[in-house]
């Protein structure tokens, strides 16, 4: 089975250094692209099939294709976004911190095709060991003019900002708010990023895994992309669990692997003494899925049939000793704490939503609070609010109230959480 | 633009293509309900009230964010929509204190009228079911501005004062801070009182809610118990802001910008909160004598009596040449026409002036002889499409602080923005380039640009060659001022000004702004001459968006020069010594002669005083005492003339000296007009009764000359107008009439002529624009080992003129409460001080004691004072030396000497 995002990793956890990188294949991908054309080298990441990895599955080669073809002679720019925030993920600090000359390829051939001469890796304020692996990545790079030169056609220069800020950094258009030195607040679209984007250019954004990627795709080409995976979504995929199960971890495995081959192959199954009821498969902004999604393909198309979404591939589970009210209220914290407060529903309808479920679990719930949770879920829905932050944060909410309705129900009639 | 149609709610509409779809509706009478929508700003989106269906669409859409499409079809009002705004308005009323009872916008509160649309309330049957989450508001209330109040517990979130004060103000002052419910919005450094808010009030004026209110600053007051609102101009800066003022019992209780040109609703500190100074305690209301050495309470008949007497005396025993005026730059058109109507028909000679001379003399005098016109040559709101603007010479954030948001906005749509100043102003950080020029450098630097253009090939030799004379010689004489010899001079550096050369004549659209930084030097004339030399020879006038703006200072300057307030030339710049000109008026004055020559300028009056031949002075409304230079000079003039009488709204230092004092009225207490710096005829209108027993200065000035045998009589301003039209080419088409339905920039020659927007359009006033080649001379007083530091003077933000309106307004004086004086901290160290200590500041001609504020806005051996504080009057420093052919002082370069004192 190829892994080959994560091969070069290594045991001790130490970043893999230029040497190491290029004696097993390193910047060849790159090479490659410098012989290609920006077009070709867009129409053969199309062609390859790759979605982004950041949690819509937006395919990456469409994304790119929206930069203006035309270049009116002013600046363009590729950003990594490496603010992982997501609760219950951690799959791209892996990859930044164990193998930085992969993104730091992955972002001269992005660079290639887009036609940007400088580039920004965003990086969650927390990463610092990430930050660091990069920014030796890069000066080794660019010490060996393999990117950092522009004027010579061996770009981009690379940027590293580490963020300040908080969970809606990194959502696209709000990260390009806080690079730009504001607040981090989601903007308008469209226009979309490709067309203005950072000061009011053609932009770019992709997620770290996205990126990775991209090096081996131009090496190995197109084909060989799509043959990593069994099913219709190319590539491999990192996939985590974290909750109650035997080994929390994050794998590399082919796209659309079945939950059942990551929870028990993988992590071990089910902690000791613990009954799986429930997992959100891709964070903590996806809909529940229950225990008899086991043999679900994890892939964009499979999950969003099921009723959720792929999102970044990593599940939080859920386990009979855990109240699925609290798991909720705790995710709903979050994002009522995460919330710019740009769009009403989401600055007022996420507290009204944490105010709810805390009267349900301290035993004030009221006849008709699940209904208005219920309401309140469909009026943050995609499209009501501003940006996707409150229609995330609404899908564990309402599929917790499909799922787990009895322990609502419970928490009404017994006036407290019975697992207190 | 095409018109498009489309469909709301099966209604078939139509709109301007791409046209914002929540304005297209409402304008077609679909009422849309929205919260953080403005026309002027970008949409925000977020409040979510004005969500749509769109046919083909998923989900929903904000109107305010939706371009008008031709065959559109758009649900606005379904069950579904109604029921997310239902729940939507819950929402923004769970984080809003619904106690709309003592709040002080109930009735004009947007979110108010929405509540009640949605029969939403706190206990009513349809109550609101959100609990009240602001409740939980961090630091709910900032009062600490002096100008107004944030109450997040009121607030909404829409963004809106955000929005205004970046996007149309250009400060970006305020943001949120904080996430999520318990988010507000918050000035920079935290409080307003700490920020770099200056007290604009656009905030205020953008919020819907009671989020950002005024302060009371003459008694609390709901929109309901408001009687009238008074569409006016702004009695501060040359602006001429259009103002709403809203009148409860007869008071003035809150200022509104009107939506209109020349300022679309924006406002300054002075115009919103300056207000209190019309009702205050010590307005003049009845006339004051002067009976053994006091100034008494009398009555109008005897004061006068008195004044009619004495002036006849003079006029009698010394001849008309003993006799002279000072018009007033705060005066309405018509009092000015009256008043030199009166100097010339009645007193019977020319010497009347006023403080234009100590502004923009130089702008009349210079421009006019390039241009034919002595005004500014485009409008004021074109500066927000020019695509390179050059503002020398003047701190345009302070003293015309909304001509300086055109600025801004030009600049935030791309434009670039060039200062050349010594002083670091406030525009320097959004400049692209800013030269810092020695004081009284400028006629060097400008003939150093002209020679780059000339050398790179960039002048517009069609503009020369079919608009202009007399180029050739400006070709030779500024051929000796090479970029390396005027750095020399300037201390420019040659590189940057080869760059300012090239992007002013390169750009498509280079306006040229100034003040009185250009003017106010004995060179001034020169400096004007030679900024109408530059924009020739780069051909950047007569298009929108161009042009050479000089921006006056004082509300009606401009009217009081069209007006013939000045001692060379009758109303409409028609000059006294032309004959045809003074038997147009002779006749028309019904009188036997006028005097043809012409009379004595400010500085000539006082010196004429202090000589013996001006015995007798007539002062409307102005304040030599703290506005002329070389003030102890003026003091002993003053007192030296046998006979002042002077007619103002307090008992201005002038006043003080006075041997009668006549009680005026306020520009909110009468009806008449003002010109603004961008020649616009604006009206003036009474809003609240006049105090006591003062009367307009129109009237007073009737009643005199009918005193004197010369009976004006006259039912309005307005009649004054008409007269006034008649004789005046350029305002022929002007009447109160027009003025109250349109905006009029002169000239104006008919009824039916629709005003000039900027002026040289085809053919300049006096045919071809006339180069008029100028040599650079040093100022009259340069620093030397005695006096080691360069003083210039000039105006701030929070104060006007002589202050004797701003100091009697409080948030105004809480905003800047006593003088000072900028000097840079290296500086200040080397003399032993600190920001704070007391400067003795010394020049030849006096001394005043004042506080150092380390600033780094002026260059090392310089030194600014603002000249309002009668407590430390700069003007004891400032030296008389006089532009010869304009006769302004040289206000901007005095040498002095500095000494801390503690």
């Amino acid at each position: 089975m190829a892994t080959p995002l994560t091969e070069r990793l290594k045991a001790d956890g130490t970043a893999v250094s230029i040497g190491e990188y290029e004696a097993s294949g390193g910047y060849r991908g790159l090479e490659k692209a410098r012989a290609m054309s920006g077009h070709e080298v867009l129409d053969l990441v199309k062609a390859s099939g790759l979605r982004g990895r950041g949690g819509a599955g937006f395919p990456t080669g469409m994304k790119w294709s929206f930069v203006p073809a035309k270049d009116d002679g002013g600046p363009r720019y590729f950003v990594v976004n490496a603010d992982e925030k997501e609760p219950g993920t951690m799959k791209d600090r892996i990859l930044l911190e164990g193998d930085p000359h992969q993104i730091v390829e992955g972002i001269a051939i992005a660079s290639r095709a887009i036609g940007a001469e400088h580039a920004f890796i965003y990086i969650r304020g927390e990463y610092l060991a990430s930050a660091a692996a990069l920014e030796r990545a890069i000066a080794e790079a660019t010490e060996r003019g393999l990117v950092g030169r522009p004027e010579e056609g061996r770009g981009p220069e690379i940027e590293i900002h580490l963020s300040s800020g908080r969970y809606l950094c990194g959502e696209e258009t709000g990260l390009l708010n806080a690079l730009e030195g504001k607040r981090p607040n989601p903007r308008n679209k469209p226009p979309f990023p490709q067309v203005s984007g950072l000061w009011g250019r053609p932009t770019v954004v992709n997620n770290v895994e996205t990126v990775a990627n991209l090096p081996h795709i131009l090496r190995e080409g197109p084909e060989w992309f799509k043959a990593l995976s069994p099913g219709s979504d190319a590539g491999t995929k990192l996939y985590g669990v974290s909750g109650w199960v035997a080994k929390p971890g994050v794998w590399e495995m082919p796209m659309g692997a079945t939950v059942r081959e990551i929870l028990e192959g993988k992590a071990g199954g089910m902690a000791e003494g613990r009954v799986l009821r429930g997992f959100l498969p891709g964070g903590a902004s996806t809909d529940f899925l229950g225990p008899d999604k086991l043999d679900l393909r994890m892939d964009f198309d499979s999950v969003g049939k099921a009723g959720s979404r792929l999102g970044t591939g990593t599940m939080v589970v859920l386990d009979d000793k855990t109240c699925p009210v609290g798991m909720v209220l705790s995710l709903e914290r979050f994002f009522s704490r995460e919330s710019c407060g740009w769009c009403t529903p989401c600055r007022e309808g996420l507290p009204w939503i944490v105010r709810i479920l805390e009267a349900l679990e301290e035993g004030r719930g009221e006849e008709g609070d699940l209904e208005r949770l219920e309401d309140l879920s469909r009026k943050l829905a995609p499209g009501r609010t501003f940006c996707a932050l409150a229609p995330g944060a609404v899908e564990p909410l309402q599929s917790a109230l499909k799922l787990f309705r009895e322990d609502f129900e419970a928490h009404l009639r017994r006036k407290g959480c019975p697992w207190k | 633009m095409a018109r498009v149609s489309f469909t709301i709610d099966g209604r078939s509409v139509e709109a301007e293509e791409g046209e914002n779809l929540l304005k297209a509706a409402r304008e077609n009478g679909v009422d849309i309900p929205g919260l953080c929508w403005m026309e002027k700003l970008t949409p925000s989106s977020s409040c979510r009230m004005c969500i749509v269906k769109i046919e083909g669409q998923r989900g929903l859409a904000a109107a305010c964010a939706t371009a008008a499409q031709e065959g559109m079809a758009v649900t606005a009002f379904d069950e579904e929509l109604e029921d997310y705004r239902r729940t939507t308005l819950e929402l923004i009323l769970s984080e809003h204190n619904y106690d709309c009872g003592v709040c002080s916008k109930n009735g004009e509160c947007e979110l108010q009228a929405l509540a009640f649309r949605y029969d939403l309330g706190v206990d009513q049957p349809k109550r609101i079911t959100v609990p009240a989450i602001w409740k939980k508001t961090p630091m709910p209330v900032d009062r600490s501005s002096p100008v107004l109040t944030y109450d997040a517990t009121r607030c909404i979130r829409c963004g809106r004062c955000i929005a205004s004060c970046d996007e149309i103000q250009g400060k970006q002052v305020i943001d949120f801070i904080h996430r999520g419910a318990r988010s507000f919005v918050s000035p920079s450094m935290s409080m307003w009182s700490n920020s770099s808010c200056d007290g604009c009030g656009e905030c205020v004026q953008a919020c819907p809610t009671a989020g950002l209110t005024e302060k009371p600053l003459v008694e609390r007051f709901r929109s309901f118990e408001v009687e009238r609102r008074v569409r006016t101009t702004c009695v501060y800066c040359g602006v001429g802001c259009q103002l709403d003022l809203w009148i409860k019992g007869g008071r003035i209780v809150r200022v509104r910008g009107a939506d209109v040109e020349p300022n679309r609703g924006r406002l300054c500190v002075k115009g919103r909160f300056g207000y209190q100074f019309v009702d205050h305690a010590e307005r003049l209301t009845v006339p004051l004598v002067r009976k053994d050495g006091e100034l008494v309470e009398a009555e109008w008949d005897e004061a006068l009596d008195l004044v009619a007497r004495k002036l006849g005396d003079i006029k009698a025993k010394s001849g008309s040449s003993a006799l002279a005026g000072l018009a007033s730059a705060k005066c309405t058109n018509e009092e000015n026409y009256l008043f030199q109507k009166f100097v010339r028909a009645v007193l019977g000679t020319n010497s009347v002036d006023h403080c234009a001379r100590l502004c923009h003399a130089p702008t009349v005098a210079g421009l006019g002889k390039a241009f034919g016109s002595g005004a500014m040559t485009n409008s004021i709101p074109e500066l927000a499409d020019a695509d390179c603007i050059l503002v020398t010479g003047c701190n345009v954030t302070e003293t015309h602080p909304v001509t300086s948001t055109y600025i801004k906005n030009a600049v935030r749509k791309g434009a670039t923005l060039i200062v050349i100043d010594p002083r670091r102003i406030d525009l320097v950080p959004k400049a692209g380039l800013w030269l810092r020029q020695k004081p009284g450098s400028d006629v060097a630097w400008i003939n150093g640009m002209i020679n780059v253009m000339i050398e790179e090939n960039l002048v517009d030799r069609e503009f020369i060659a079919g608009r202009t004379e007399n180029f050739e010689a400006l070709k030779d004489l500024v051929a000796s001022y090479t970029p390396r010899r005027v750095e020399q001079i300037s201390g420019i550096p040659e590189e940057k000004l080869r760059e300012a050369a090239r992007l002013y004549a390169k750009s498509e659209r280079s306006a040229i702004v100034y003040a009185m930084g250009i003017t106010q030097h004995v060179t001034g004339t020169d400096n004007v001459l030679s900024l109408a030399n530059l924009a020739m020879a780069a051909g950047q006038i007569g298009r929108p968006s161009t042009g050479v703006n000089p921006l006056r200072g004082q509300n009606n300057v401009q009217g009081a020069c069209d007006m013939g307030a000045l001692p060379d030339v009758y109303p409409g710049y028609q000059r006294v010594d032309r004959s045809e000109a003074a038997e147009k008026f002779r006749a028309a004055w019904g009188v036997e002669s006028l005097s043809p020559e012409p009379g004595l300028t400010v500085n000539e009056i006082m010196q004429g005083a202090l000589s013996g031949t001006v015995k007798g002075l007539y002062v409307m409304g102005e304040n030599p005492m703290l506005s002329d230079p070389n003030l102890q000079h003026v003091e002993e003039a003053l007192k030296a003339v046998d006979f002042l009488v002077v007619q103002d709204l307090f008992l201005s230092e002038t006043a003080r000296l006075a041997d009668v004092v006549l009680p005026a009225v306020s520009f909110a207490e009468k009806e008449g007009s003002f010109t603004n710096s961008d020649r616009s005829v604006l009206r003036v209108r009474a809003a609240v009764p006049a105090p006591g027993k003062a009367r307009t200065d129109w009237e007073i000035v009737a009643e005199l000359s009918t005193r004197m045998g010369y009976p004006m009589k006259y039912e309005s301003a307005s009649e004054i107008m008409d007269e006034a039209a008649a004789l005046t080419p350029i305002y022929g088409g002007i009447s109160h009439a027009r003025l109250d339905r349109e905006t009029l920039h002169w000239p104006c020659p008919a009824p039916d002529h629709p005003g000039t927007l900027f002026l040289h359009g085809t053919k300049f006033s006096r045919g071809k624009g006339a180069f008029h080649p100028v040599d650079w001379i040093p100022p009259a007083e340069l620093p030397d080992e005695e006096y080691p530091f360069v003083l210039s003077t000039g105006r701030m933000l929070f104060h006007y003129h002589t202050a004797t309106m701003t100091r009697r307004s409080e948030p105004l004086n809480r905003f800047a409460p006593g003088a000072y004086a900028e000097i840079d901290p290296e500086d200040l160290a080397e003399l032993g001080g600190a920001d704070g200590s007391t400067l003795k500041v010394t020049s030849r001609r006096g001394s005043i004691e004042i506080p150092a504020r380390a600033s780094p806005r002026v260059a090392r051996g310089t030194i600014f004072i603002p000249f309002h504080y009668a407590e430390a009057p700069a003007n004891m420093l400032t030296n008389d030396a006089l532009d010869p052919v304009s006769k302004i002082p040289e206000f901007k370069v005095a040498a002095c000497a500095i000494e801390v004192l503690k």
